[in-house]
């Protein structure tokens, strides 16, 4: 029998440290504006959550001095960010790069819950079809972004790369070379 | 002669996934009862059977449609129909485990190709030659209780083609007659295709310390910093007077990656890597390896060693029983 294990990076304080001062409305809004525009170009995500498309998720960064509020909505989602611990059916919980690293598909969640960088609590069945229809649905957010930046596209997503190189967080979807 | 990399897909990205990390053959399941691995967000829907079909073919790869869960009695209908869907989304076999369905499947599919799955449990060369005879089955999978001189008698016996777990997932059971699952929520993977299903489970945090139930019962609980296991009772932590320990197995994955060689010696002709239930990075990661492997086998090229147990469960490997090295 044989072991190893390897750690899953930090959210740097100068990304986290601000978010305790920054108003949580309007940045609530923009990213519901932002998951809507991810749902109408995934619908197939919300049918791969079957039972669970109306179902209240938590999702805990645990390196963020915050907290997401999802509501799937049966294809029309809302993002609440808090500060305080909110209630819903299941609870996810990790640091941000390996949240962002299972929407990417940069991690596998079954090997992040072994090694206790992911927590789950609730309803399981919840939160294993929430990660299965993401998984499914190989999103990208650098791309989503740069679709909604026009001209700016491409100075976008150097940045992004940039930051995922220096931060470990994973921002886009690694593209494997075929065999 | 290559061996044959047998890769799971839980969803069709699971399957292109595969694909491109160079699997030989995918297999897969309907996202019903039908199959062995029937969780919440997983399987293919009849449309996304036929397109990812299309895809594996399209790039040289195989799929085989697992129908591995035993028909309940007056539904048959349900079993029979996901038989005929595989066959016209154009699967290369389907992986089936009840006698009666291999009939079924040898009379009203006879062009279809038909293995026999795992959980039919055929484990000497007697059961596998009989299933080849009655019901036209061209592979089998053996049971994860087979030593590698074991499989070789097996193949000695027999023209029958055998597949062997390599990797995942360590079912230390008689497959398709385990009722562990079922003694604590009624729900089992021979007949509703769920081992510890996730609506039986809860997990609670308290303080790092991690409780796992399955049914109500607490059946592991994981200190601080320790690995946590899949949450089912064969790999459960009990205490029973002053002792705590694990009943059956500790929670550990198979990764028999060094074996191959012995493995192909023995005249295994496929190599196969438990886990439709993971994501495409765990199917893009074990298939590179196992790729790697065989075509260095091939090559007479020395093993690459693997990286793959951060993807095990409880973090760590055992070769199982193809070494009987367990207590």
């Amino acid at each position: 029998m044989s072991q190893t294990t390897v750690s899953v990076p930090r959210c740097p304080p100068l990304l986290a440290v601000p978010l305790r001062a920054v108003p949580l409305a309007p940045l609530s809004a923009s990213l519901t504006a932002f998951s809507r525009r991810i749902a109408t170009s995934h619908p197939g995500l919300f049918r791969r959550l079957g039972d669970y498309a109306n179902t209240p998720f938590v999702i805990d960064p645990t390196d963020l001095p915050l907290v997401i509020l999802l509501h799937p909505g049966n294809g029309k989602p809302k993002i609440t960010l808090t500060r305080r611990p909110v209630q819903g059916a299941a609870r996810i919980a990790g640091p941000l790069a390996a949240l962002l690293g299972l929407v990417h598909g940069g991690f596998d969640g079954d090997a992040l819950f072994f090694s206790r960088d992911l927590v789950i609590e609730g309803d399981t069945s919840a939160s294993l079809a929430l990660r299965n229809a993401i998984d499914d649905a190989e999103l990208d957010f650098s791309e989503e972004l740069m679709n909604l930046t026009g001209p700016l596209a491409a100075p976008v997503h150097r940045a992004l790369l940039l930051l995922e190189r220096r931060t470990g967080l994973c921002l886009t979807r690694p593209e494997e070379p075929a065999w | 002669m290559v061996m044959e990399i047998v890769c799971p897909a839980g969803t069709p990205a699971a399957l292109r996934a595969a694909v491109k990390a160079g699997a030989h053959t995918i297999y897969c399941g309907f996202a019903d009862e039908t199959n062995a691995r029937n969780f919440p967000g997983l399987n293919f829907d009849r449309t996304e059977m036929r397109e990812s079909v299309a895809f594996a073919h399209h790039h040289g790869s195989k799929v085989l449609v697992a129908i591995n869960t035993f028909p309940r009695a007056g539904d048959e209908a349900i079993w029979h129909r996901a038989v005929a869907d595989a066959e016209s989304c154009g699967a290369d076999a389907v992986i089936l485990a009840d006698a009666g369905l291999l009939d079924y499947a040898a009379r009203h599919h006879p062009n279809l190709r038909r293995h026999l799955s795992v959980q039919a449990a055929a484990a000497n060369a007697d059961m596998v030659n009989y299933y080849a005879d009655t019901f036209g089955v061209k592979r089998v999978v053996l049971p994860r209780v087979l030593s590698v001189p074991e499989i070789a008698a097996i193949n000695a016996e027999t023209e029958v083609e055998t597949e062997v777990f390599v990797f995942g997932g360590l079912c230390v059971m008689a497959e398709g007659r385990c009722s562990l699952s079922s003694y604590a929520t009624g729900r089992s993977p021979n007949m509703n295709g769920v081992c510890s299903p996730a609506s039986h489970v809860e997990y609670h945090d308290h303080n790092g310390v991690l409780d796992a139930q399955l049914g109500g019962y607490t059946i592991h609980r994981a200190q601080k910093g320790d690995a946590a296991p899949y949450p089912t009772l064969c790999k459960g932590c009990f205490t029973a007077g002053e002792k705590t320990d694990y009943l059956f197995e500790d929670p550990v994955s198979l990764n028999a990656e060094q074996l191959i060689p012995q493995l192909q010696k023995a005249g295994v002709t496929a190599l196969k890597i438990e886990g439709r239930q993971r994501s495409r990075s765990y199917v893009t990661q074990v298939v590179r390896n196992f790729r790697e492997a065989v075509d260095a086998l091939e090559e007479g090229r020395p093993l690459p060693q693997g990286m793959l147990a951060r993807l095990s469960e409880g973090q760590a490997m055992t070769t199982g029983a193809y070494k009987k090295t367990w207590r």
